[in-house]
C-alpha cells in the first residue's frame, strides 16, 4: 500500500479517510457494509462556489443529503447600518454578483418606497434599469449555462457562455465603468446617463446574441448525453417548489407562471410585451430549457426599451436625494466631473455645503418598514428595510433567492445517484454571494 | 442611551435625539416608537441658514391604522376574522399597521402558527408562499426589542401581506412556522443566527451562516463590531460603530 493513497486517522465520529482519488480500491474493503458520509466541497470546482454538501451514500446512491453554507458570509447587512442609504448600494451589488443590478434596484426600489419618490423618478431612469435588469438577466443565464455545462463535461458550451456574456460586460463597463458590483443604480435613479454611442453597442450586441443563442440549442438542447444527464433527475413538483419557497426559472420549469414581472409588475414592466416562460416536467432539463427562452424573452425587453428611451434626465429632480456629483466617463472609466469640481469650487459656496453634506451625511429617510419584492434571474428577491429616520438603513434584509432555492438540493437529489447531485445544484443556480451575504 | 449631546457633541449611534420643549405627547397608552427629528440635516439651534433646519418632522409612533385599510387588505382581514372568529382574531391579531401601501399584522407570538395555517388553508385566503422571514432588533422598544417579520404571498389571489411578531429580549421565544411553511427553515435559522431569536416546535434549530461556536448574534444592535482601530499617520480611526455619525 502507497503512502500517499487514503490516509485514515481515528475521530470521535468514527474513521475518517481522506480521499484523493484513484485510491477507492483501497477504501471500499475497510470500509465494508458501513454507512459513508462523504464531504463534496466546500472548494469543490462543481460547488458554484464555496458550497458544502454533506452526503450520506449507499454506493454511488445518495440516501441524504445536507447543505452546508456561510462560507462567504461577508455581512453585508450588518455593514450597511453603518453607511448612509446611498453607500449601501455598493455592498448589495456585492451580495449576488451576477445579478448586481438586481440586488441594487430591489434596495433602491425600497429607499424610494420608503422616501415616498417612486412617482418621481423619472421615466428614463425607469427604462434604463430595465434595461440593465434584463441584460443582467442574460448574463446570469449564461454564467449558469457555462458553469453548468463545464460541471457535466460539455466545456465548449463554457467556452461559448463566457465569451457571449463578456459582450454583456463589456456594455456595463462602458456604462456604468465596471464589469461587475457597478453601484450604478441609486436611490432616486442612476448614477450616470447612458454614454455616447451605448444605444448602438447594444443593438449591435443584440443582433450579435441573436446570432449565437441558437447555436447553444444546436450543440447542447438535442445532445444524447446532456438529455441523458438531465433529463428526470432532481424533479421538483410544483407543491414542492411552494412548499420550500422555490421562485424563479426552477419554479416556472415545474409548470407555474408565476413571474413578479407579470404577476406584481414594479418598474412598469406591465408595459413591455413578453411571456414568460414555462415548462411542465418541474426536472434539470426543464429547468435548463426554461433558462434558455428566457434569454431571448429578455433581449425582446431590452429593444423595447432601446425603442423607448427619450433624452430627459436619470435622477429625481429633488436636490436633498439626488447626489450632487454627477460623474463623467474619463477615458480611463468613471470619475469626477470637471464641471461639477469647477462648480463647487470656484462659483457656489452653497453648492459646495450641500455637496458635503449630502455625500458626507447623506439624506434622511422617513421612519418605517417596506418589502420590496423583485424578479432576480433567480427568483423574487426581496430587500426588507427598516429606517428609522435618520441617515442610515436601522435593518436591511436581502430575501436572496439563492438561498431559499438551496434549501430544495436534499429533496431534488435525495434516492439518486452522486453523479445527478452536481446536475442537481447547477440547475438551481446557487449564487454564494447571494446565499451567505 | 438618553439621547443627550456627549462634551465632544457627538451622539452615539442609535441615540435619537429628542428636543425637550418640542417632545410630543404620548398617542394613546404608547410611547412614540422614535422621537422626533429636525431639519433635513437635524440641525438645532444653530446658525443655519440652509433652510433646512426649519423643517420638523415627526417620527411615526406606534398606532393601529383604522379601518377602513384600502385596496385588497379588508377583504384579507374580513376573510381572516371569518375564518378565525372575529374574537379569536382580537386575540391574534393586536394591531394592524398600514403604511406606504403594505400591510403588516403584528401578531402575539403563540397565535403565529395557528394564524399561518389558517392564512394557508382557508380558500379566500390562501397565502402558500412565505416569501421572507427575517429579523429586527429595536433596542429601545423596551419589553419587545426582538421583532419577527414574515412576508406571506399568494399565488392564488396575487396578494402580498406581512406578520410581524415581537417578543422581549430576556424571553426571546417564538413558535416555529415550519410546520405551515418548510421554506422557513433556513430562514428561521438565519433569524436566530443573526439575532438569537428561538423558534420553538421545530428541530435543529442550529447557526447557518456564522461558524457553530460563534459567540453572540452579530446583528443585534448591541453586538460590538470589534473592528480594528486603523493607524494614520499618528491618529486613530476607530471601528465604524464608534465613529462620529450624523442620525
Amino acid at each position: 500500500m502507497t503512502e500517499f493513497l487514503a490516509t485514515a486517522r481515528d475521530t470521535t465520529e468514527g474513521k475518517v479517510y481522506t480521499v484523493t482519488g484513484s485510491d477507492w480500491d483501497e477504501i471500499a474493503p475497510a470500509v465494508g457494509d458501513e454507512r459513508i458520509v462523504v464531504n463534496m466541497g466546500p472548494q469543490h470546482p462543481s460547488t458554484h462556489g464555496v458550497l458544502r454538501l454533506i452526503l450520506e451514500l449507499d454506493g454511488e446512491t445518495v440516501t441524504e443529503a445536507r447543505v452546508g453554507i456561510g462560507y462567504l458570509h461577508t455581512g453585508i447587512e450588518k455593514n450597511c447600518e453603518y453607511r448612509n442609504f446611498t453607500q449601501g448600494v455598493t455592498f448589495l451589488t456585492r451580495a449576488d454578483y451576477l445579478s448586481p443590478f438586481a440586488n441594487e434596484t430591489a434596495y433602491c426600489l425600497a429607499v424610494e418606497k420608503l422616501l415616498g419618490i417612486e412617482e418621481q423618478v423619472p421615466e428614463r431612469a425607469q427604462v434604463i434599469r430595465v434595461m440593465m435588469l434584463e441584460l443582467n438577466r442574460v448574463a446570469s443565464h449564461l454564467v449558469w449555462l457555462a458553469t453548468g455545462g463545464m460541471e457535466l463535461g460539455a466545456i465548449t458550451g463554457m467556452l461559448f457562455g463566457f465569451r457571449e456574456r463578456e459582450l454583456i460586460l463589456d456594455i456595463f463597463e462602458m456604462i456604468t465603468g465596471l464589469r461587475m458590483n457597478h453601484a450604478y443604480v441609486r436611490p432616486g435613479g442612476v448614477s450616470q446617463d447612458l454614454p455616447p454611442g451605448a444605444v448602438d453597442k447594444i443593438r449591435e450586441t443584440i443582433e450579435l446574441l441573436r446570432q449565437r443563442l441558437p447555436e447553444y440549442d444546436r450543440l447542447l438542447t438535442g445532445q444524447p448525453i446532456w438529455q441523458a444527464r438531465l433529463k428526470d433527475t432532481g424533479v421538483l413538483d410544483l407543491s414542492a417548489c411552494v412548499a420550500l419557497g422555490v421562485t424563479g426559472p426552477v419554479l416556472r420549469a415545474a409548470g407555474l407562471p408565476w413571474d413578479l414581472r407579470k404577476e406584481m409588475p414594479y418598474l412598469g414592466y406591465e408595459t413591455f410585451e413578453f411571456d414568460v416562460v414555462t415548462e411542465t416536467a418541474g426536472d434539470n432539463y426543464a429547468r435548463f430549457l426554461v433558462r434558455m427562452r428566457e434569454m431571448h424573452e429578455s433581449l425582446k425587453i431590452v429593444e423595447q426599451c432601446l425603442d423607448r428611451l427619450r433624452p430627459g434626465p436619470v435622477m429625481v429632480a429633488d436636490k436633498k436625494v439626488a447626489w450632487p456629483a454627477q460623474l463623467a466617463l474619463g477615458g480611463d472609466g468613471l470619475g469626477n466631473s470637471l464641471d461639477h469640481i469647477r462648480h463647487i469650487m470656484g462659483e457656489s459656496m452653497e453648492a459646495l455645503i450641500h455637496h458635503f453634506k449630502l455625500v458626507t451625511e447623506g439624506f434622511r429617510v422617513p421612519p418605517g418598514q417596506v418589502y420590496v419584492p423583485i424578479e432576480s434571474p433567480r427568483g423574487e428577491l426581496g430587500c426588507h428595510l427598516v429606517s428609522d429616520g435618520g441617515t442610515r438603513p436601522y435593518r436591511v434584509h436581502l430575501r436572496d433567492p439563492s438561498f431559499v432555492n438551496l434549501q430544495a438540493v436534499s429533496i431534488a437529489s435525495e434516492g439518486g445517484l452522486i453523479a445527478d447531485i452536481v446536475a442537481t445544484v447547477a440547475s438551481l443556480d446557487p449564487v454564494m454571494g447571494g446565499v451567505d451575504r | 442611551m438618553t439621547g443627550h449631546e456627549t462634551p465632544h457633541g457627538v451622539e452615539p449611534f442609535g441615540s435619537p435625539r429628542v428636543d425637550p420643549q418640542q417632545a410630543v405627547a404620548p398617542i394613546g397608552e404608547e410611547q412614540p416608537a422614535d422621537p422626533i427629528r429636525k431639519g433635513m440635516f437635524g440641525v438645532e439651534g444653530s446658525g443655519d441658514t440652509s433652510g433646512f433646519g426649519g423643517l420638523v418632522r415627526q417620527a411615526a409612533p406606534k398606532t393601529s391604522t383604522p379601518r377602513p385599510y384600502g385596496s385588497y387588505y379588508d377583504e384579507v382581514t374580513e376573510a381572516m376574522e371569518r375564518a378565525l372568529t372575529p374574537s379569536a382574531y382580537a386575540v391574534a391579531v393586536q394591531r394592524v399597521v398600514v403604511d406606504r401601501g403594505q400591510i403588516t399584522f403584528h401578531v402575539r407570538p403563540e397565535s403565529i402558527v395557528e394564524l399561518c395555517q389558517t392564512l394557508r388553508d382557508d380558500p379566500a385566503l390562501r397565502f402558500e408562499l412565505c416569501s421572507s422571514v427575517s429579523g429586527v432588533h429595536y433596542i429601545d422598544d423596551t419589553d419587545h426589542e426582538l421583532h419577527v417579520v414574515y412576508q406571506l404571498t399568494s399565488l392564488t389571489h396575487r396578494r402580498r401581506i406581512g406578520l410581524e411578531v415581537e417578543v422581549p429580549d430576556a424571553a426571546p421565544y417564538v413558535p416555529s412556522v415550519m410546520g405551515v411553511y418548510p421554506t422557513a427553515d433556513w430562514q428561521e435559522r438565519e433569524t436566530y443566527d443573526m439575532f438569537g431569536v428561538i423558534f420553538t416546535g421545530r428541530q435543529s434549530l442550529t447557526r447557518i451562516l456564522m461558524p457553530d461556536d460563534w459567540p453572540g448574534h452579530p446583528q443585534r444592535k448591541d453586538y460590538p463590531l470589534g473592528g480594528i482601530p486603523v493607524e494614520y499617520k499618528g491618529a486613530q480611526i476607530p471601528p465604524p460603530d464608534e465613529r462620529r455619525a450624523y442620525n
